[in-house]
């Protein structure tokens, strides 16, 4: 069935050194529409792989395409259709949510009325209408990373990339994040998550990534990962612990 | 080892921070000791020549010199102590609004007071050590000269660190007072740059009106001044009396200076750590802009960029206050500009080196903080948007900045000669590419708010921005003569950047 589904991101024998691999010939393919969780242990090259993913880092091997775009060779056609949201929101003190949205509107050249309507839906969706006209600088963890989200939003991209998007967030903002994700997809967008929350991933992802030294260690849906361990009706957790065991006594 | 939470154990905890504070700013986080060990010795042997140079005439000076000697040295000792007054300020708003171990402190069991007593002794002891630092060479070549009697400036110059972390535990305090935690750390930064600059500017704008020139000298020596000032035996003269050698007048002005800050201390740090606790509680303070309409202009990706840069420093009044601290010293050669069409002489030409000076030190700071300084870097590197084409709109934006601060100095001296305005604007513009040039080669991703400390990343990218400017101007100044022998110095300042091209990390 998938093998119909457009690929939304594929990667091919991706490759990234820091003195030792940190992504090792990495094999990836998400479809469009799929809520993708990419799992791992600290340092197994998760967001490394991100990163080249969004052109933050140069791979030293390999390829990656976006909706079939060569992300290498043609960058900016490929992150005109991508956002990516860190763990840790950069976004400016000194500007309001509504001048962070304009500024990104800008940078992606997306035309102004039709931006300006998507921030004021995407503030209302976040809750962030009461701080809409405040300065950054004071606001929580949480509501800088619902300013960044919906930064990455604004410009209504085709793949969403988070890397630890809930790190830090109380139960409330986690919840409206992990929301506001599930509309994504419901309308055919294409959302990749590292996390280390492995409810979130057991309860959002279509498809679940395990990673190891750099290398995709299994790949499939909760089921098939259970099956792959022989886990029987185990948790992720048990299931992802037992899969890293199985790559650590190797 | 002294037990735990005594005095002492305390003051060697602090000493630790401070030692590694310092070490840490020389040698760019301990990355490059052995560079900074080279780099220091080679700044002991220049700093002693040019003592050598400068101070060398003095050291016969004895301690029943006339009063135009005591005016002299008491003039420079107050100029020096307005820089430690100002330093010391900056260290004292630093440890208020940085929260850093603030919790750990005032949830131990041990007396917060005791804690803040040491810490406000460690800022003085910080202010000696640099001033001691920054004296020595001159100290030493006047002992080397004229006796060891000269060595007493060294404890008068710890004696002035000493007033001046009084002085600027008062003025922060009596500041915080009276407008508030939020105000108070830009006002403070503001008055510390201002103070530091302050009596500079004030001698030469005195020397200005007096004599038609910028020089300090003149007006310390001027028949006016030495008529107002008190005689040679007054107690005014007691800390210029000590600098020579007069053991009385500096064990009376070592007692003075400890016993102000014995008195700040007291005062002070029983409250401290309250008003601490109040000024780190405002970065959770909330601006609203007054713009309540949701209307999006359209904007091309540089565009938004460059209004974005402009937008973060017209709203972050300390980087302002930082960055436009060198207009300040724009002030004597804007009223020399005064003075000079008042009297039709054409002095105008002294103006030229200044302002292109300064335009190339502003630019420097601006394209650090537009280029380097980027708060949100992942959002704009996964723009889609080129490189070249943010970098491009990075510059624009320190372009703009430059030309609107710049632009109408030019315009007015061109009223008076327009080739005079068309040199100052072609050494304003090539400063600033130099500068901006710089910092493009060593650019690092830093965040904005980590300004001050610009200069440790890299001590190449900081002399190289100084000497730059300086050449601009020096090239500006032969040029407005006018004289062909500007090319010298724009060889030199061309060579400069060639050189910053050759090392520039290859990463950047």
């Amino acid at each position: 069935m998938q093998a119909s589904r457009p690929v939304s991101l594929a990667t091919r024998g991706l490759r990234k050194d820091f003195e030792r691999p940190a992504v090792d010939g990495l094999d990836l393919t998400i479809y469009g529409g799929e809520f993708y969780c990419l799992l791992g242990p600290n340092g197994a090259g998760k967001t490394t792989t991100l990163r080249m993913v969004v052109g933050l880092l140069k791979p030293d091997a390999g390829s990656i395409a976006i909706d079939g775009i060569d992300a290498l060779k043609r960058p900016e056609e490929a992150k005109q259709v991508t956002a990516w949201l860190s763990d840790e929101p950069m976004i400016y003190d000194k500007l309001t949510p509504y001048e962070y949205l304009e500024f990104v509107a800008g940078l992606w050249r997306i035309d102004a009325a039709t931006a300006q309507a998507r921030a004021r839906e995407l503030i209302g969706w976040l809750g962030l209408e009461e701080q809409a006209h405040t300065r950054c600088e004071g606001f929580s963890k949480g509501m800088r990373q619902k300013v960044a989200l919906a930064g990455a939003l604004v410009h209504d991209p085709r793949l969403i990339i988070l890397d630890e998007p809930l790190t830090g967030l109380d139960a409330g903002s986690a919840r409206l994040v992990k929301n506001v994700l599930r509309e994504r997809v419901a309308r055919g967008g294409t959302v990749i998550m590292t996390t280390h929350i492995l409810e979130v991933a057991e309860r959002m992802a279509d498809r679940i990534g395990v990673i190891a030294h750099g290398r995709l260690i299994a790949e499939g849906t909760l089921e098939e990962l259970r099956v792959k361990t022989g886990a029987g009706v185990a948790s992720l957790e048990d299931t992802f612990l037992a899969l890293v065991a199985d790559v650590a006594a190797a | 080892m002294s037990a735990p939470a005594t005095l002492t154990w305390l003051a060697g905890h602090e000493l630790r921070l401070g030692w590694r504070d310092l070490t840490s700013l020389m040698t760019a986080g301990g990355r490059r000791q052995r560079n900074a060990i080279l780099a220091f010795i080679v700044f002991v042997i220049a700093m002693h020549a040019f003592a050598q140079w400068v101070v060398r005439g003095y050291a016969s000076l004895d301690v029943d010199a006339d009063t135009v000697t005591f005016v002299t040295i008491t003039s420079t000792l107050l100029l020096s102590w307005a820089l430690l007054l100002s330093q010391a300020m900056e260290s004292v708003t630093r440890i208020f609004y940085s929260r850093s171990d603030l919790d750990l402190i005032l949830t131990s069991p041990v007396s917060a007071r005791k804690v803040f007593a040491v810490r406000m002794a460690r800022i003085a002891a910080g202010a000696a050590m640099i001033a001691l630092l920054l004296a020595s060479p001159f100290i030493n070549v006047l002992a080397w000269h004229g006796g060891v009697r000269w060595l007493a400036a060294y404890g008068v110059v710890a004696a002035m660190a000493a007033a001046a972390t009084a002085f600027a535990l008062t003025l922060t305090i009596a500041l915080f007072r009276l407008i508030g935690a939020r105000r108070t750390r830009l006002i403070a930064q503001i008055l510390a740059a201002v103070i530091g600059a302050g009596f500079v500017i004030g001698l030469q704008i005195l020397a200005i009106f007096s004599g038609g020139t910028l020089s300090r000298i003149a007006a310390l020596h001027s028949p006016w001044l030495l008529a107002h000032v008190p005689d040679a035996g007054s107690v005014a003269w007691l800390p210029a009396r000590a600098i020579l050698g007069d053991g009385v007048a500096l064990i009376a002005v070592a007692l003075a200076a400890l016993v102000i800050l014995g008195i700040a201390i007291i005062l002070f740090s029983a409250r401290f750590g309250e008003h601490a606790l109040a000024a780190a509680g405002v970065s959770a303070a909330t601006v609203r802009q007054r713009r309540r309409s949701l209307h999006f202009r359209p904007r091309s990706p540089a565009s938004a960029l460059r209004r974005k840069e402009w937008l973060l420093l017209w709203r972050d009044p300390w980087l302002v206050s930082q960055t436009l601290m060198q207009i300040l010293y724009l002030l004597p050669p804007a009223i020399l500009l005064y003075v000079t069409f008042r009297h039709g002489t054409n002095a105008f030409v002294v103006l030229i080196p200044v302002v292109v000076m300064a335009a190339g030190q502003l630019a420097g700071g601006l394209a650090w903080l537009s280029i380097s300084g980027e708060d949100a870097p992942d959002l704009v590197a996964t723009a889609p948007v080129s490189p070249a084409r943010v970098l491009t709109a990075k510059i624009e934006a320190v372009l703009g900045g430059v030309a609107l601060v710049f632009a109408p100095l030019t315009v007015l001296l061109a009223f008076e000669s327009v080739y005079a305005a068309l040199v100052m604007a072609l050494g304003i513009v090539a400063a600033t590419a130099a500068a901006t040039f710089i910092q493009i080669c060593f650019r690092a991703q830093a965040r904005r708010s980590q300004f001050r400390r610009r200069h440790t990343s890299s001590r190449i990218a900081t002399f190289a921005e100084a000497f730059s400017s300086v050449a601009w101007a020096a090239t500006a100044a032969v040029a407005a003569g006018p004289s062909w022998l500007a090319v010298i110095p724009m060889a030199i300042a061309l060579l400069i950047l060639l050189g910053i091209w050759v090392v520039r990390p290859r990463s950047a």
